[in-house]
């Protein structure tokens, strides 16, 4: 855009949205799709610590094979909270409600969402749940992990079981409704030119979680209602002595709570499929089988959800049929990793610290990928199941995936959101020490399960000690590795360089405006001319082999008209 | 601390060797895979990385749309493999041997009870003979609960209200730990025990130095006199109701068509709901005895109706 296109724009247009307004009534009135994203940003990180604090009372609890710092009870109390907090408070809203929220509309060249107010509202949803989440938290929240299983949840559990629940149930609808405007948003609202599959992979991830948010979440919510009025009002429903059935509730709540594993690692896949190809230079390899994936996860995901249950009772017939579905859903996951690996090849690799985040992504994805195979095999699992194999397991996806993708988006969109660079040695560093300290914890735990240590024990036998201790020492680092960026980035608000509109060199349309971003995104609609990761010249793809050598400069999706 | 850090669990019933092999297998891949996926990355991340000298330039026709397809499908039929694999072994695994040990447990917040076919009764601990099937036939007292024994790989949920079950057959004596594996409450992570593996001639004499108890039948048969259920069931009755002599693991017709087979939990939910499964040719009016038989009760019963043979008098 020249100078004397800016010259015809408005002063206030032009202004970055940080700027438009500093109160907080500002920031809580307003339907600017950044500054949600920004709000939902502080909510989640307050999440991510409450949750962070709890497990690191249980990792201390587990240095010694006694109880000596908390009470059994306590205990309970503690591995529920982190896994109410983390599940629902941070993982599940973590990328979609913030980067998802921030980089929609900017990557598909629109002004907001397509329900800006449904949008604030949505937050204010979260909020409501949050409040009731730490009102039960305070008051005790209910022992029944964060499962909650029936009968122990309805009938047997002490604690504060139902507002615990109430929270989650609320929480849903804060989903749902960030869900329906992604989706509103991508259909609706593409700039001239953004064909589907010019959208970048970031936003089909956007795109494919929605689904599953607004197909999943309400099943959730019935579930928990029902926990709720089988609690509170004593109507059986789970209660097997009263015509109830207790394995009626696993299969609604897994038919949620699978799908909601995918909530969380879509988005993680939608980010490394941004970072690896810009600091890759090079076009992501095989944009329309990547695609292809995300939504045969998406769909087939919702397929697997007995897989939780082959020792519950459930027969041997679906445990089988739910075997292989699992194996099924494992192939387009498998297709991910290869794409993101094919997309180094012949590229010009630099490794800033969102890189390294991201290619540690794909390592600890992998890893959880293969152990998730094991445990699809019946009797493996059999023996495994409700072991801390499988809490490894869930933690390589969740924590390994999710949160260092999480952390790979982070430092990525960082200039953009702030308009700041981050010291980038500090950054490399955090990113170094979050992946050893995420193995140093969670890999051990994959032998003390197969040696057969339950999961959600206080105490435990003597020999299994080594591995505890080495995991909570692993932990420990990645307290450290988690608090390093909460400073650095603070620090960057104030001290940070300039960061400049586009300081990775990237091709999407986010880049193309200023950082920050003013408060409609772009001064004109873009156009869009070109699919996403153009970063080498077109002869170098894979249809035109043979053509000259030659290397670049990448070009841009589209820009201003 | 301990002094030697274990890396993997002893093997101590025939499913354990079959379960490991199959893990050392997927593993054995597992590792392939990921050295492959690593060392490419690495491999890459090197040659590749910014103003190296390697050749960059058009992707040689070899890596092209065809390598998709072709990832695509090798891994499809690598799943595939290993899951007919682990399916078959689970196939074969499933039904225990006709000539098990049946032994009973009932499982409450937060303790073991079991219960040996000739009625003794143990509460935590299990003694079991080298090298013969056990079947266990388990249900819950209160909340869910999960019988794991890692040695064996066995792990089987206990649920309240109904009836699962499992076996194994050791194949080393010793004394091996109980684990509580499903989160049960308070104390779930107390909730232990242990089974002791002896060799035949010494759980022969085990078992006889037991104190005598009442078969689990014979308590069966008081229960029937006294609940009032040989009123109806008793063949002299006036009242028409299914006669339970040879019942146990027959195929029984119901009204509406539906036959199913006489076993554990078919005569469990005759006791609580028997409204749910009318036999044909009989009229709906036996009462339900949910909460007027507690779960042992209702063990001791289906004791006895098993016990019943063709022609006895109930």
């Amino acid at each position: 855009m020249t100078d004397a296109a800016l010259g015809r724009v408005p002063r206030e247009f032009r202004r970055s949205y940080l700027g438009e307004g500093s109160t907080l009534l500002s920031w809580l009135t307003t339907t600017d799709h950044k500054r949600i994203a920004i709000l939902y940003a502080i909510t989640i990180t307050v999440f991510f610590f409450i949750g962070g604090a709890a497990i690191g009372i249980v990792r201390l609890e587990l240095m010694t094979p006694q109880a000596d710092v908390v009470s059994a009870d306590t205990y309970n109390r503690l591995f529920t909270m982190h896994g109410v907090i983390m599940v629902w408070f941070f993982l599940v809203p973590s990328i979609p409600t913030t980067f998802g929220n921030f980089l929609l509309p900017l990557m598909i060249g629109a002004p907001d969402m397509a329900f800006p107010r449904l949008n604030l509202l949505s937050w204010y949803v979260a909020l409501l749940a949050g409040v009731i989440a730490i009102v039960a938290i305070v008051t005790g929240v209910g022992d029944t992990g964060w499962t909650f299983y029936t009968p122990l949840s309805t009938e047997y559990a002490t604690g504060h079981v139902a507002w615990t629940a109430l929270a989650i149930f609320v929480m849903g609808f804060s989903s749902i409704a960030t869900g329906i405007n992604f989706i509103a948003t991508t259909h609706m609202l593409r700039a001239p030119g953004m064909t589907w599959f010019r959208l970048p992979l970031f936003v089909w991830a956007m795109y494919a979680v929605s689904i599953v948010m607004v197909l999943a979440t309400p099943v959730l919510a019935i579930t928990l209602l029902l926990v709720m009025v089988e609690r509170v009002l004593g109507l059986p429903i789970f209660e097997s002595t009263l015509g109830g059935d207790p394995l009626l509730f696993q299969h609604l709540f897994w038919f949620y709570s699978h799908p909601a594993v995918y909530i969380m690692i879509l988005p993680a896949m939608g980010v490394a499929s941004e970072v690896i190809p810009c600091f890759a230079r090079r076009r992501v390899f095989g944009y329309a089988f990547m695609v292809y994936a995300m939504i045969a996860i998406a769909g087939i995901g919702f397929m697997v959800w007995g897989h939780h249950m082959f020792v519950s009772g459930q027969s041997n017939f679906a445990n089988l049929v739910f075997s292989f579905l699992s194996f099924v859903v494992a192939v387009p996951s498998a297709i991910k990793v290869f794409n993101w690996t094919a997309t180094l090849y012949r590229g010009q690799i630099t490794f800033e610290a969102a890189m390294l985040y991201a290619l540690g992504f794909v390592g600890l994805f992998a890893l959880g990928g293969v152990t998730g195979l094991m445990l699809a095999c019946v009797p493996i699992d059999i023996h495994v199941t409700d072991t801390y194999f499988v809490v490894a397991h869930f933690h390589y996806i969740m924590v390994g995936g999710t949160v260092s993708a999480f952390f790979a988006g982070l430092h990525y969109w960082w200039p953009k959101i702030t308009g700041r660079l981050y010291p980038e040695s500090w950054a490399r560093f955090a990113a170094i020490l979050m992946f050893f300290g995420f193995n140093f914890t969670f890999f051990p735990q994959f032998i003390l399960g197969y040696l057969g240590m339950p999961r959600r024990y206080q105490v435990y036998p003597p020999e299994f000690q080594a591995y505890h201790v080495m995991s909570s020492m692993g932990a420990s680092v990645l307290a450290a590795a988690y608090l390093l960026p909460l400073g650095y980035l603070m620090w960057s608000l104030f001290w940070g360089r300039k960061a400049g509109d586009n300081p990775w060199g990237a091709t999407g349309l986010e880049w193309q405006t200023s950082s920050p971003p003013p408060k409609r995104n772009f001064l004109a609609t873009p156009r869009v001319m070109a699919g996403p990761y153009e970063y080498h010249p077109a002869e170098e793809s894979p249809e035109a082999a043979g053509a000259p050598m030659s290397r670049e400069p990448h070009r841009s999706q589209g820009g201003g008209a | 601390m301990h002094a030697t850090l274990p890396l993997f669990p002893i093997e101590a019933s025939v499913q354990a060797g079959r379960t490991d092999e199959l893990f050392f297998i997927v593993l054995g891949m597992s590792v392939v895979v990921l050295g492959v996926v690593a060392a490419l990355v690495i491999g890459f991340a090197i040659r590749y990385r910014r103003g190296s000298p390697a050749k960059r330039g058009p992707l040689p026709p070899l890596i092209s749309r065809e390598i998709e397809i072709a990832w695509t499908a090798g891994t499809l039929f690598t799943f595939l493999f290993v899951f007919w694999w682990a399916s078959s072994l689970q196939l074969a695994a499933k039904a225990p041997p006709a000539d098990a040990m049946p032994i009973r447990v009932l499982a409450k917040q937060w303790m073991w009870k079991m219960e040996h076919p000739n009625g003794v009764r143990e509460i935590n601990t299990l003694h079991v003979p080298i090298g013969r099937p056990v079947r266990l036939i388990m249900t819950s007292q209160d909340v869910i609960h999960s019988f794991y024994v890692p040695v064996f790989r066995m792990k089987q949920d206990v649920l309240p209200g109904r009836t699962t079950t499992t076996w194994f057959q050791a194949t080393r004596t010793g004394t091996f730990r109980l684990e509580c594996a499903e989160f049960c409450g308070t104390d779930h992570a107390r909730m232990l025990g242990s089974i002791v593996v002896m060799s035949a001639p010494d759980f022969a004499l085990w078992s006889e130095a037991q104190p005598e108890s009442d078969s689990l039948a014979q308590k069966g048969a008081a229960l029937f006199r006294t609940l009032g259920c040989s009123g109806c069931h008793a063949t002299q009755s006036a009242v028409k109701a299914p006669d339970l002599a040879g019942l146990y693991g027959r195929a029984v017709r119901l009204a509406d068509g539906r036959t199913v087979k006489a076993d554990d939990a078919y005569i469990r939910d005759s006791i609580l709901q028997p409204l749910k499964d009318i036999v044909a040719g009989y009229q709906p009016i036996m009462p339900s005895f949910a909460g007027a038989v507690s779960d042992a009760d209702l063990q001791d019963l289906i004791a006895y109706v098993r016990s019943l043979k063709d022609g006895g008098t109930p």
